[in-house]
C-alpha cells in the first residue's frame, strides 16, 4: 500500500514492533548515531552516558513493576544492591581481600546478578500481594533500609562501609573490556558494552509489555479487582512483576560501578530508589522510551550543573560559597520533580508525543 | 531491673518523637489520602529555626514560634504545590512531596552549616531520680508533651467545628464538599498541623544532641510507626510511634548480650522487622481500617 503508510492490512503489521515507517527511520538513525558517538566524544562523557545506560536498564526494570503493573516500589536500591553484590562476588578475585568465585565471563556473571535479584524480588512478592498502594511502597522502603544493615555489617561481602570492594570484572570472552585494545579505548568498549545491553534489554522489555503478560499488568494497574474479575491471576502477576523488575535491577546493578571500578555499601541508599523513581517519572511512566530518556536525563544533570559556575558567577564550584554546585544541583533535583509532575505528567515521553502530534499535523495547529 | 526501666523511658521518650511525627503524617494522609514525605525537611527547619531564635528571645518562646512558622510554611508548600494535583495518582503526589522535601532540605542545611547547632534547650542532658531510677529529664519532657498534644489534638477533632470537618472530610470528601465544607481549606490546615508537630518533634530530636545535617534520618522512623499503626488512625499512631520508640531501645539495649550475630546498630533497624512482621499477619496496620472494595 504505497503511499499510505498507516493503512495496515493485517493484525501483525498494527501490532508490529516498530508499526509505523517514521518509527523504523528515526529508531535506525538513532542507532546508527548511537554506534557513531563514541568515535566523537572525550572519554569522559562516554563513560558518563554509559552510566546513563546502565541506569536506563535499572529504569526500565522499575517501569515494569511500576509503570506497567502499578506495583509501587521504593525498594529499587535493595535489588540493585543484590545484584550488583552476585555480580563482583561472581566475577572477584577469589584470593582477595573480599568474597570471590573467580568466575569473570561477564554473560555468567550479568544472567547470575539478574536472577539472584529476581529470587529476592519473588521472596517479597507475597507482601506486594496482600498489601497496595502506599503501605507498599513503605514496606519497600524497610527494604532498602534492611539492605543497607546487612550490606554493612557483611563486610567479608562488601568490604564494609567506607572500604568498599571492587565492582564486577567486563570480561567477553577472555578480553576485558574495561582496559584499552588495539582498535578502541576502554570507555568505547564501555560504551558500546552498556548501549548493547540496553538495547537487548529494551526490546525484551518492550515484547513482554505487549505480550499476553504485559497486557496482565496493565490491567492490575488499573484496577486490580476487575483484573481478577477477569481472570487475571493476580498474586501471580504482582509476583511476575516484581521478580521480573528485579532481575533487571540486579542486571543493572552489577553494571552500574562497573565504569568506577569500586563501589561501598553507601551506594544502596534511599537516595538511590528515589533517584530511579524520579527517572521513570520524569521520563514518563508506563513507556520504555521514557524509562530511557528519564534515566540520561538523571544521570546527565550533574554534569550540566558543573558547568553552572560559568554562567552564574554566583555559584562556586567548591564546598565553600555561600550557593555551592552541589546545593543547586540538589535543589533542581527536587524542583524538577515538582515540576515535572505538576506541569507534564506524562514525562519527557510526553513532550515527545506532543512535538510529534504538531509535526503531524503541521501546518494545522489542531 | 534498672537497666529495663532506663531502657523503657528512653524509648517511651524517642518514641514521643516519632508519634508527633507520625501524627502529622496521619493527620495529612486521613484529609489528603497522601503521604507526605516532605515531614523530615519540616521537622529540619523548624530545628533550625528555634536553634536561631532561642538566642534572641528564649528557648519557651522560640518553640511556639518555630512550630507556627513552620506552620505556615507547610501550608503554603501545600497552596502552591499539593492544591494543584488534587485527583491525580496519590503515588504522584506522594513523589512530588520527596521533591519539596529535598528542595526545603538543602536550603534549611545551607543554615546550618558543617558544624552542630545547639537549640538551647533548659534540660539539656540532665537526669533526675525517679522511683530509684536515673532518667534524663529531656525524655520525661518530651513524654509529657506529647501526652498533652495529643490530648489537644483528640479534643480539637471530638468537640471543634474544624475538628468534625476534618473528620468529615476524612471519612468522605465529596459527601463533605456537599454539606458545605471547604475541602481546601482542610487540606491546609492538615498541613500546617502536621508542620507544627513535625517542628515541635525537630526541637526534641535536637534537645540534648544538636542540630546537624543527618537529623532528618529520624525522621523516617515515623514511616514504620505509621504502618504498624494503621495509615488512617490517629491512636495509631500514638501506639505505633511509642511502640518504635520502645524496641529500638529495647533491642538497642539487649540485643548485644543475646543476639551478638545480628551485628551493631540493628536497633535502627528493628522497627522495619517489627513492621514487616506486624504487615504478615495484618495488612493495614493493628488499627487501620481495612479498605473496602468492590467493583
Amino acid at each position: 500500500m504505497k503511499g499510505r503508510p498507516e493503512l495496515y492490512t493485517s493484525y501483525a503489521q498494527d501490532t508490529a514492533f516498530l508499526n509505523t515507517r517514521p518509527k523504523r527511520a528515526w529508531t535506525g538513525a538513532l542507532v546508527a548515531f548511537a554506534l557513531l558517538v563514541p568515535f566523537m566524544l572525550a572519554d569522559d562523557l562516554l563513560m558518563l552516558l554509559a552510566t546513563g545506560f546502565v541506569a536506563a536498564i535499572g529504569a526500565i526494570g522499575l517501569n515494569i513493576a511500576t509503570g506497567y503493573a502499578g506495583q509501587v516500589s521504593l525498594g529499587h536500591a535493595f535489588f540493585l544492591a543484590i545484584g550488583a553484590y552476585t555480580g563482583a562476588a561472581l566475577s572477584g578475585d577469589p584470593d582477595g581481600r573480599v568474597l570471590g568465585f573467580g568466575v569473570t565471563s561477564l554473560p555468567v556473571w550479568l544472567l547470575a546478578s539478574g536472577l539472584v535479584a529476581g529470587l529476592a524480588g519473588l521472596v517479597v512478592a507475597p507482601l506486594a500481594v496482600r498489601l497496595r498502594g502506599l503501605y507498599l511502597a513503605i514496606v519497600t522502603l524497610g527494604l532498602v533500609f534492611l539492605g543497607e544493615h546487612v550490606f554493612r555489617e557483611w563486610t567479608s561481602l562488601t568490604g564494609g562501609p567506607g572500604v568498599g570492594r571492587p565492582a564486577a570484572v567486563p570480561e567477553l570472552f577472555g578480553v576485558r573490556l574495561d582496559r584499552p585494545s588495539e582498535f578502541f579505548t576502554g570507555p568505547q568498549q564501555l560504551y558500546l558494552l552498556m548501549f548493547v545491553l540496553l538495547v537487548i534489554f529494551g526490546v525484551l522489555a518492550r515484547n513482554l509489555v505487549r505480550s499476553r503478560i504485559g497486557r496482565a499488568f496493565a490491567a492490575v494497574r488499573d484496577r486490580d479487582l476487575a483484573a481478577a474479575a477477569i481472570g487475571v491471576d493476580l498474586s501471580r502477576y504482582k509476583a511476575l512483576a516484581f521478580a521480573v523488575s528485579s532481575f533487571y535491577a540486579g542486571v543493572a546493578g552489577s553494571l552500574l560501578f562497573v565504569v568506577n571500578g569500586f563501589f561501598d555499601p553507601g551506594s544502596f541508599g534511599l537516595l538511590l530508589s528515589v533517584q530511579y523513581i524520579a527517572m521513570v517519572l520524569i521520563g514518563g511512566a508506563g513507556t520504555i522510551s521514557g524509562a530511557v530518556m528519564g534515566a540520561l536525563f538523571i544521570t546527565l544533570l550533574p554534569r550540566v550543573t558543573r558547568e553552572l559556575p560559568a554562567v552564574l558567577p554566583f555559584v562556586s564550584s567548591d564546598a565553600t560559597g555561600a550557593v555551592t554546585v552541589f546545593q543547586v544541583e540538589a535543589v533542581l533535583y527536587g524542583l524538577l520533580i515538582v515540576v515535572f509532575l505538576i506541569v507534564e505528567p506524562r514525562g519527557l515521553f510526553g513532550i515527545w508525543v506532543r512535538v510529534r502530534n504538531y509535526w503531524r499535523t503541521w501546518p494545522f495547529s489542531y | 531491673m534498672s537497666e529495663f526501666l532506663q531502657s523503657l523511658v528512653r524509648g517511651l521518650g524517642t518514641g514521643s518523637i516519632y508519634a508527633l511525627l507520625a501524627l502529622g503524617f496521619v493527620i495529612i494522609y486521613k484529609s489528603t489520602r497522601v503521604i507526605s514525605f516532605a515531614q523530615p525537611a519540616f521537622m529540619l527547619a523548624g530545628a533550625v529555626l528555634v536553634s536561631y531564635l532561642t538566642a534572641e528571645v528564649g528557648f519557651f518562646v522560640a518553640v511556639p514560634v518555630a512550630a507556627l512558622v513552620i506552620a505556615v510554611l507547610a501550608l503554603g508548600v501545600e497552596r502552591t504545590v499539593l492544591r494543584p494535583m488534587i485527583g491525580k495518582p496519590v503515588f504522584v503526589v506522594a513523589i512530588i512531596t520527596i521533591g519539596v522535601d529535598v528542595v526545603v532540605r538543602v536550603v534549611t542545611n545551607a543554615f546550618i552549616g558543617l558544624d552542630v547547632r545547639q537549640v538551647g534547650d533548659p534540660w539539656g542532658l540532665d537526669t533526675v531520680s525517679l522511683l530509684g531510677v536515673d532518667v534524663q529529664q529531656r525524655y520525661l519532657v518530651m513524654f509529657a508533651t506529647t501526652v498533652v498534644v495529643v490530648a489537644v489534638l483528640f479534643a480539637f477533632f471530638r468537640f471543634s467545628r474544624v475538628g468534625l470537618a476534618m473528620r468529615a472530610v476524612a471519612h468522605d470528601q465529596e459527601v463533605a464538599l456537599a454539606q458545605g465544607i471547604s475541602v481546601g481549606s482542610v487540606f491546609a490546615l492538615s498541613w500546617a498541623i502536621a508542620g507544627g508537630l513535625a517542628a515541635l518533634a525537630g526541637v526534641f530530636v535536637a534537645t540534648g544532641a544538636g542540630v546537624d545535617q543527618q537529623l532528618w534520618i529520624v525522621a523516617l522512623k515515623a514511616l514504620p510507626a505509621i504502618i504498624l499503626g494503621g495509615l488512617d488512625s490517629l491512636g495509631g499512631a500514638v501506639v505505633g510511634g511509642l511502640a518504635v520508640g520502645v524496641v529500638e531501645s529495647l533491642v538497642g539495649t539487649y540485643q548485644d548480650g543475646v543476639a551478638p550475630w545480628l551485628g551493631p546498630n540493628f536497633a535502627l533497624v528493628a522497627p522495619y522487622v517489627l513492621m514487616l512482621v506486624v504487615l504478615l499477619v495484618k495488612p493495614y496496620g493493628l488499627f487501620g481500617s481495612r479498605e473496602v472494595e468492590r467493583l
